[in-house]
């Protein structure tokens, strides 16, 4: 109690420091723009302590006032997702403050990294609902919540294993120190030399219109999809990385998923965590409520309506946006249609083992398929409307 | 558990320190290695991508799918003029001057050489007449030099150097970014054809030796590598610069200013002009012909128009400037053109100088007739 008390303290002061910035001129480095008034920080501050301590005292006994918790992370999250509520809210703070209300746009409400953050926190409200939260001070919460390594793109680590390796003591040894480096040095080589020279030329609305040739078309489909994981991956390298330096070993995020020979292979090595995430907390429990729906609904409904229901979410989760909701609709269908086929076929697979060419071969031309149909769902997530990726699909196919 | 740690520690201390020398190492070489220029003429255009129809230039690299950079080798290595050998049955034509050849705002077909290819002109001998824009914006004489200094290897039948007014002042001469960069070739250039502009001039950058470590130039090498990275957009798009939804037009009403640079009314002396540097044209080129042409301007007829053509110039210093440009043209021989109220106020774009694609065509079918008469005596 004594610990917590001790860290609620400084956590309250660093941030009221910051706010009386906001008397300092000219404005301070450590915000764009000048603080709110102190008043009002001061406000949040308590709304905030006065949530934390009703959550960790009156949560064992009332769920509800979790699932409001839960209810009120994804509200912020929808605001900060979905383009013209979040310009609503800025118009509202603006008027609030005296402020004209027509200088107000979608880019003054943000928050870097509030995805992961809103993940962290959602896990764990959960799974202390479900008693599977260990008992955690404030400071290791806080720690866990905000780990810099990982605030801004991940992975999304269990604050189960999370708490262990910081709780564990650590001394930095050569090896780690070789092993961090390397991922972090990957890590910088991946994102700023190959993603970023590959973004120079990837697919996106603007030059979606202006390309005049089949091929160079379908050669920044593949740039796009390089860039992407390139993008996402060398961050995770750095993250993994920093995360060896300080004793706390990040889960790994992507395997090789570009060599996967079908989709469900693909998403259980493309962005590891969100997918773990979102079948412990959405498919699992979703797909456990139909089957055991009185109505007996077929198994594969379930399946299709799990893996579309949770791939719209996933979508959803990068943008309130039709093409990213489209996006993951790809994937959902994609997954319950190889869903499907693998138990089609099942009993034919056996026979592969005594034809190692054939079975060679069935690989690669798996490999390559899922690889293309990937590459072409990131026709819907690399452009902004769907009319436009669909003007984008048929010139991919030669048919305008 | 001191054993343990103890060749930890030194095996650590070693990994840094070997690393930090071979760095230093590969960082210090670099610069009396000096690989830029070598490293330019390594070029993924003309190979995977097609070659560029003009230099590379741009203010907005992402929308433009294209970049202003100082490495004259990687520039010309991207155009399309290094892609192959000059067919024998080639007529070919250079065409330098600032950015009204380059083509701003226009697509590369729409630029003079663009027009000139599109007639499909022969010469008398039955070469067919290959234009090639070499044109760069800003303005400066000696920029021209320097590019036509670069540009004469490429076999060239005739040059075509459209200049204007603005570019001629001596003091601007050394004003354009590419000539401050690129100071030693500049300064030869100075010495050989004894131009009349300081060898020594402040607004050469001169590298020092750390400028010349790999750290020092990575900007210098990553402009190289985004230049070749470009090449799929520009293989894809056929764009080569932004063009704007809207931009402004040439400035219709003038202040009340009659000074140029500095200069007064009534006299122009010619000293004040860099037209030294145009007679080290003809001197570069040797037996090759140079057509010099005096580019159309925008002729306002708005407030103060009486004493200025435009926002570049007042009529006393450009009336005088034409006289002088014709006196030259015909003291030394020179083939000459003056097409300055050629093109209708209608067609300019952006500026006094910059003309729509109707303008250039008017201007290129001009040029047409003149490479005729010249090539077909």
């Amino acid at each position: 109690m004594r610990t917590n008390l001790k860290t609620g303290l400084v956590i309250t002061s660093v941030i009221l420091l910051i706010g009386i910035t906001r008397y300092l001129d000219p404005v301070c480095c450590l915000t764009p723009t000048r603080p709110p008034a102190f008043y009002q920080i001061t406000l949040a501050v308590m709304v905030i302590t006065i949530i934390v301590i009703l959550t960790n005292s009156i949560a064992t006994r009332r769920v509800g006032w979790i699932y409001a918790c839960i209810g009120l992370i994804i509200g912020l999250f929808v605001i900060l997702k979905f383009e013209p509520l979040t310009k609503l809210v800025s118009m509202g703070l603006r008027s609030m403050n005296a402020q004209s209300v027509e200088l107000a746009s979608a880019i003054d409400f943000r928050w870097l990294g509030f995805s992961y953050v809103a993940f962290r926190l959602m896990h764990t409200l959960r799974d202390r609902v479900s008693g599977r939260l260990p008992e955690l001070t404030l400071m290791e919460y806080v720690i866990y919540v905000i780990f810099f390594p990982a605030y801004s793109a991940g992975p999304i680590d269990r604050v189960q294993r999370f708490v262990q390796d910081l709780r564990r003591p650590f001394q930095l040894s050569m090896d780690t120190a070789l092993i961090g480096g390397k991922r972090i040095l990957l890590g910088i080589f991946s994102k700023y030399v190959l993603a970023d020279g590959l973004a120079l030329f990837t697919l996106n609305s603007i030059n979606s219109s202006q390309v005049n040739s089949l091929g160079w078309l379908w050669v920044m489909v593949y740039a796009f999809a390089f860039r992407i994981f390139f993008d996402f991956s060398g961050y995770t390298d750095i993250a993994i990385g920093m995360g060896h330096l300080l004793g706390i070993q990040l889960p790994e995020n992507f395997e090789r998923p570009y060599l996967k020979q079908n989709l469900t292979l693909f998403w259980n090595s493309w962005h590891m965590t969100l997918a773990q995430w979102f079948r412990a907390y959405f498919f699992n429990p979703l797909t456990r409520e139909l089957r055991a729906n009185p109505r007996n609904i077929p198994t594969p409904l379930i399946i299709f309506i799990g893996q579309l229901s949770t791939f719209i979410l996933i979508g959803l989760w990068h943008g309130i946006s039709w093409n990213y909701a489209i996006w993951g609709a790809w994937h959902g269908l994609g997954l319950f249609i190889h869903n499907r086929w693998s138990d089609l076929i099942r009993s034919k697979v056996s026979c592969l083992e005594s034809r190692p060419r054939l079975k060679q071969l069935v690989r690669l031309g798996g490999t390559l398929l899922t690889f293309h149909y990937v590459s072409l769902g990131w026709v819907w997530f690399a452009l902004s409307t769907p009319a436009q990726s669909w003007n984008t699909f048929l010139k991919l196919f030669g048919l305008v | 558990m001191t054993q343990d740690k103890t060749p930890d520690k030194i095996s650590l201390k070693r990994v840094i320190i070997k690393g930090l020398l071979l760095f230093l190492l590969f960082d210090l070489l670099f610069a009396p290695l000096a690989p830029l220029p070598t490293l330019g003429q390594i070029s993924a255009y003309n190979v995977i991508f097609p070659g560029r129809m003009r230099l590379p230039y741009g203010e907005h690299p992402d929308q433009a799918y294209n970049l202003s950079l100082y490495n004259l080798e990687a520039m010309f290595a991207s155009h399309v003029l290094a892609d192959i050998k000059k067919p024998l049955d080639e007529y070919r034509i250079l065409i330098i001057g600032d950015s009204s050849v380059w083509g701003y705002l226009l697509k590369p077909e729409n630029t003079l050489s663009g027009y000139i290819n599109a007639a499909n002109l022969k010469v008398s001998d039955g070469r067919l007449i290959r234009a090639y824009n070499l044109g760069y914006p800003t303005l400066s004489l000696a920029k021209d030099l320097l590019i036509l200094n670069y540009a004469i290897r490429y076999q060239s039948d005739l040059i075509i150097w459209l200049v204007t007014l603005e570019s001629f002042p001596a003091v601007k001469q050394l004003d354009s970014p590419i000539i401050q960069h690129n100071p030693s070739m500049m300064q030869d250039l100075i010495s050989t054809y004894s131009l009349d502009l300081n060898l020594r001039d402040p607004r050469f950058e001169i590298p020092n030796f750390w400028d010349s470590t790999l750290v020092g130039e990575r900007r210098a090498l990553a402009d190289i590598l985004r230049l070749q990275l470009y090449g799929v957009m520009w293989s894809a798009t056929g764009i080569d610069q932004y063009y704007p939804e809207s931009y402004e037009p040439p400035q219709e009403n003038l202040a009340i200013d009659e000074s140029f640079h500095g200069l007064q009314p009534p006299n122009l002396n010619p000293a004040d002009l860099s037209l030294d540097v145009l007679s080290a044209g003809i001197n570069m080129v040797g037996n090759i012909p140079i057509l010099y042409v005096n580019e159309p301007i925008y002729i306002s007829h708005g407030e103060n128009s009486d004493i200025r053509y435009n926002f570049f110039y007042p009529r006393w210093v450009y009336d005088q400037y034409r006289q002088l440009f014709a006196e030259i043209c015909q003291t030394k021989n020179w083939h000459c053109l003056d097409e300055w109220d050629l093109v209708p106020p209608d067609e300019f774009t952006n500026s006094a100088i910059h003309m729509s694609p109707f303008g250039t065509q008017t201007l290129a079918s001009e040029l047409e007739q003149a490479i005729l008469s010249l090539t077909n005596p």
